[in-house]
């Protein structure tokens, strides 16, 4: 690097700066932004919602421009000149100055919301009380922090999911794609629960509910309150709880099992779609090296394991010990879970050990630890006690360490010094159950096409999962990862037409032999042999 | 224990490395005057463009090397003394070996043209190259126009790194149409238009007569060969080929050619000295291809098939099927067999052009007129699957089976547009026989599995 960097301090820098347009663009979104800002140190705005419509308006207006600016005149093809000169997107200074503005952002939104103006008994003030009026439209009732996220978060993909499709339009994979997370934020995530926040009445009582947020994202989804509220709530209220079971061990598997996790990590999933959209700048940031992918491994499966003895204790704890009151008791639900750990994990080792090599021996010290957990559980536990823990501090830390630190403020917060799934790759435990499926038994695969890679390492580049992805497509091999989301990046930016995302049979998905085609096929053997 | 010495880290010495390491525990070191590192040389381009930065066109790690036992050398081989076994590094350091790999690769053409050792003319092969660009063209300011003499693959990928900072660039190309030695002409033809598209000041058919300097020495303009006229310009790229990097063995008593000369087993004329790679010069063609390979995959296929024959299971250098593929600014090329461009046809070959009516899509596939056997295909803006041409190549399938097939090839991202059909009803025009196209099977497509 070292004469690289010389030269460029000798004869000036490649070109880099913005056009007119774009710091016009630039300027328009930040003036929205500065909107919700002044709100914020208690500016008083009307309550009329002509402010709140002027901010997001402008933001989106400003995205949305600038990426007119940046894309529209160009070619179709691949727009990545100029990622690792610009300070925002390699590390530079204003990388960082970005991470530590949203870093601080989630840290008043999860800890201080009431710097942003909540207040517990109505009478909003600040950047809440600008949004009360959108709120009051959607559910009837003010706003919370909460909903000023949510709001600015479809902002953001809606916004910056326009700009993907402008820079990959000649990708209709890539385009539909994205169209699906737009959608799947905007109803789903956003639109929906508040609809049924209206519906909510003397009959109906059902909590906040994310339909495509699946066990164990939403690892509160089956709590004592939640579960009580949607019991007393009647058909719908008992569909949308079978819907949430059936979400985790039925409607998942297939579809994984037929697409990959994909379908969840770049389709549907909100933190999925935000990380395509807004942190579309970012992919290049995840590190890349065997280092990481180690830590990868046991960070993610850490959070699983934690996650499960969460729910598992939670949902014990509210359970009682007499089969007539109710059919499902503590030790009813234990043995069922401990069962159904041990049939996976049966599974798995049964049939699939060759596959999983070294990493069947942590999967064996995983599957111990939480049964061990489990029986302690039942054998040493109180009333309102799990151990010694009283019941719920598990899953108080596991909100504070894992739902606000984790997947909030370093997740997204972190986003331009990271990458743009630091949340996906290293924390997510329905990424970690989905990635064990995929790896294990699922149909998809990323083929390699033949021998026509030349190493360039774009593909590792450019994945936002950190996998290298030239280290199998320069053998020859298949990639069949578990924390590959299908992005479908890899192949986009692949200038020789390499990779290709696709569903196909089971029989040599995992390629254990490198067909490097080319050369002559007793060579070839030859040099599969290991 | 045996010492293997390998002269040059790019990708045919790196592979025979590799696999020596996997079959055998021999010291391997490799030397090399360019990096310390291994890279990807095809990757140059994108980091000038800023997609990459040049550590990520690195394929290992670096703690890879001393993991795998390869020893690293850095330093330039002056003299090669075969008798005694030795080389001699940067003028002084003498390193010995058992078995030595010539794997020194290409350096770009000159033609004596006048000028062309200015300031400010350059050619893009190493990492020293790319260094030099970021010098001699950093932006537009520095550089109001540049001048890209040879209309090759390396010229193209110049071009488009030049105009990726907007830098205004003139692109001189000896041959009438672009790269028409080797494409047929609706292909080239339509990568002329896109040449134009994007800006660049194509000029065919043009030559350079010599180069022009200021008073630094600078260059400071080019003459035309054919109309003499006179274009300033800051830079001059040079991309008319490479030839072999092997000066440095003139007086080594090893057979050299244009390249060093090998038999079909990788061996030179001298006792354990072998040459693979760019440099390597085959006595004689192998089937189509040329005495000398200067591809990417052939220098891998040599290193594979070379550290057989060093871990003591002598095999003769046998590629299969020629494939190879290329981009040229936005449209990505493959091709699987022969197409021959008008130049290299040979009688018995047909040819069937398709091209998208508004898309820069287009495709080329050759066929033996007397007995249809397929030949190859040219693709440009859809992505091919190797296995399957290799296997219709190698089971000699007949043009028409591999025209209703095509969907199965198809290696184009889910859910884009197909073509199959309408390229099948074009081709039925060409024939005048009504064929009608299959539908995809992922049954036929993974079979071999
Ligand atoms: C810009 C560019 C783009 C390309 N794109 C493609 C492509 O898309 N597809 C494709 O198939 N091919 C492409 N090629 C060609 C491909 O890169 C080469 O065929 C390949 O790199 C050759 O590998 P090699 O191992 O034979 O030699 P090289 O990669 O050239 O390695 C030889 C090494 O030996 C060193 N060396 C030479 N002499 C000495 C000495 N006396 N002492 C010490 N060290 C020495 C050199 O410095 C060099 O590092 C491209 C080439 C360039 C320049
Ligand atoms: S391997 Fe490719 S598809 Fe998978 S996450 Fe990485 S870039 Fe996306
Ligand atoms: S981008 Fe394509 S050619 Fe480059 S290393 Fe990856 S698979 Fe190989």
């Amino acid at each position: 690097m070292s004469t690289y960097e010389r030269s460029m301090a000798l004869t000036g820098q490649p070109p880099k700066q913005m056009k007119t347009s774009q710091k016009l663009a630039s300027l328009l979104g930040m003036s929205g932004l500065f909107i919700l800002v002044l709100a914020a140190f208690n500016v008083e705005f009307p309550a009329s919602g002509w402010w709140l419509s002027a901010s997001l308006l402008a933001m989106s207006a400003g995205i949305i421009w600038y990426s007119y600016s940046t894309y529209a005149g160009k070619h179709k093809g691949i727009k990545n000149d100029g990622v690792w000169f610009k300070s925002i997107s390699s590390q530079g200074f204003w990388g960082w100055m970005a991470g530590v503005a949203l870093t601080g952002f989630y840290i008043v939104l999860y800890f201080y919301p009431e710097y942003l103006g909540l207040a517990e008994k109505g009478g909003n003030t600040g950047v809440i009380a600008l949004f009360d009026p959108l709120s009051k439209l959607l559910s009837g009732n003010p706003a919370s922090q909460w909903f000023v996220y949510g709001a600015l978060y479809t902002v953001a993909i809606l916004a910056f999911g326009i700009k993907f499709l402008w820079k990959y339009r000649h990708n209709r994979y890539e385009i539909i794609r994205t169209i699906s997370v737009m959608f799947f934020q905007t109803a789903f995530a956003f639109l929906i629960p508040e609809f049924m926040a209206r519906l909510n009445g003397d009959k109906l009582n059902l909590p906040y509910y994310d339909l495509k947020n699946i066990w164990p994202l939403n690892y509160y989804n089956f709590e004592a309150y939640r579960v009580k509220s949607f019991i007393s709530s009647g058909d719908i209220g008992l569909a949308l709880l079978i819907f949430g079971i059936a979400s985790v061990f039925i409607i998942s598997p297939i579809l994984t099992f037929y697409f990959g996790k994909r379908w969840y990590c770049s389709w549907v999933c909100g933190c999925g779609g935000l990380a395509e959209t807004a942190g579309d700048s970012f992919r290049q940031l995840s590190d890349k090296s065997v280092k990481a992918w180690n830590i990868e491994r046991w960070v993610i499966h850490s959070v699983l394991v934690f996650v499960t003895l969460t729910t598992t204790a939670v949902v014990y704890s509210y359970l009682g010990h007499d089969t007539s009151k109710y059919w499902l008791t503590k030790s009813t639900f234990l043995y069922g879970v401990v069962g159904l750990l041990t049939l996976v994990f049966g599974w798995a080792m049964l049939f699939k050990r060759k596959q999983l090599a070294k990493d069947a021996q942590y999967g064996a010290i995983g599957y111990f630890v939480i049964i061990i957990a489990l029986v302690g559980m039942h054998l040493y536990s109180e009333e309102g006690h799990i151990f010694l823990f009283k019941s719920g501090t598990l899953r108080k830390n596991y909100s504070f360490l894992i739902g606000s630190i984790f997947s909030g403020v370093i997740g997204t917060g972190f986003y331009p010094v990271l990458g743009n799934r630091v949340w996906c790759r290293f924390g997510c435990p329905m990424a970690a159950i989905l990635g064990f499926q995929q790896r294990l038994f699922s149909r998809f695969r990323i083929t390699t096409n033949g021998g026509q890679c030349i190493s360039c390492g774009n593909c590792s580049t450019y994945c936002e999962m950190g996998i290298d992805v030239r280290a199998y497509a320069q053998k020859g091999e298949n990639i069949v990862r578990s924390s590959c989301v299908g992005c479908g990046i890899c192949s986009a930016v692949c200038p020789r037409g390499v990779l290709k995302l696709e569903n196909g049979p089971l029989k040599g998905r995992i390629d254990s032999q490198q067909v490097l085609l080319g050369n002559d096929v007793d060579l070839m053997q030859l040099v599969n042999q290991k | 224990m045996e010492h293997i010495v390998i002269i040059g880290n790019g990708i045919s010495g790196v592979t025979a490395a590799r696999h020596i390491r996997k079959l055998f525990d021999k010291r391997i070191t490799i030397i090399s005057a360019e990096t310390d590192y291994f890279f990807s040389r095809t990757a140059l381009m994108y980091v000038y463009m800023g997609h990459m930065k040049f550590e990520h066109t690195q394929p290992y790690e670096n703690h890879f090397w001393a993991k795998n036992r390869i020893e690293l050398v850095r330093g330039f081989v002056n003299r090669v003394d075969t008798e005694n076994k030795l080389l001699y590094l940067d003028g002084s350091r003498k390193v010995p070996y058992d078995k030595l790999v010539i794997a020194t690769g290409s350096k770009p053409n000159k033609f004596g043209w006048p000028g062309q050792d200015l300031h400010g003319v350059q050619g893009l092969y190493s990492k020293q190259d790319l260094d030099l660009l970021e010098i001699n063209a950093p932006n537009k300011k520095v550089c109001q126009r540049a001048v890209i003499v040879g209309g090759g693959l390396i010229g193209i990928e110049l071009a488009e790194m030049l105009r990726s900072r907007d830098i205004p660039v003139t692109f001189l190309v000896r041959e009438s149409s672009f790269w028409n030695g080797v494409l047929p002409e609706g292909e080239s033809q339509m990568i002329n238009e896109h040449i134009t598209e994007h800006h660049i000041d194509l000029r065919l058919a043009t030559n350079l007569k010599e180069i022009k300097a200021d008073e630094n020495g600078r260059v400071k303009s080019i003459i035309i060969e054919e109309t003499g006229e006179e274009l300033p310009c800051q830079f001059v790229g040079l991309t008319a080929g490479v030839s072999p990097n092997v000066d440095f063995l003139k007086d080594s008593g090893i057979e050299l050619g244009r390249g060093v000369k090998v038999n079909r087993f990788l061996e030179t004329n001298v006792k354990d000295v072998y040459a693979i790679g760019d440099c390597a010069e085959q006595h004689e063609a192998i089937g189509n291809r040329r005495p000398i390979e200067a591809v990417w995959y052939t220098g891998r296929m040599m290193g594979e098939t070379l550290a057989q024959t060093l871990c003591g299971n002598r095999i003769e250098y046998k590629p299969g099927h020629w494939f190879n593929s290329a981009k040229f600014l936005d449209i990505e090329y493959q091709t699987y067999g022969w197409v021959f461009g008008a130049r290299g046809r040979k009688e018995n070959e047909a040819q069937f052009h398709w091209r998208h009516p508004q898309e820069k899509i287009c495709l080329t596939v050759a066929y033996d007129k007397d007995s249809q056997a397929f030949l190859g295909i040219n693709t440009f803006g859809i992505r091919m699957r190797h296995e399957l041409f290799d296997r219709w190549l190698t089971e000699g399938r007949e043009v028409k089976h591999v025209m209703t097939h095509l969907a199965d090839a198809n290696f184009d991202p889910e859910f884009f547009r197909t073509y199959e059909k309408d390229i099948l009803h074009a081709f039925s025009e060409h024939t005048g026989e009504s064929l009608t196209p299959k539908k995809k099977s992922l049954k036929r497509i993974f079979q071999s599995l």
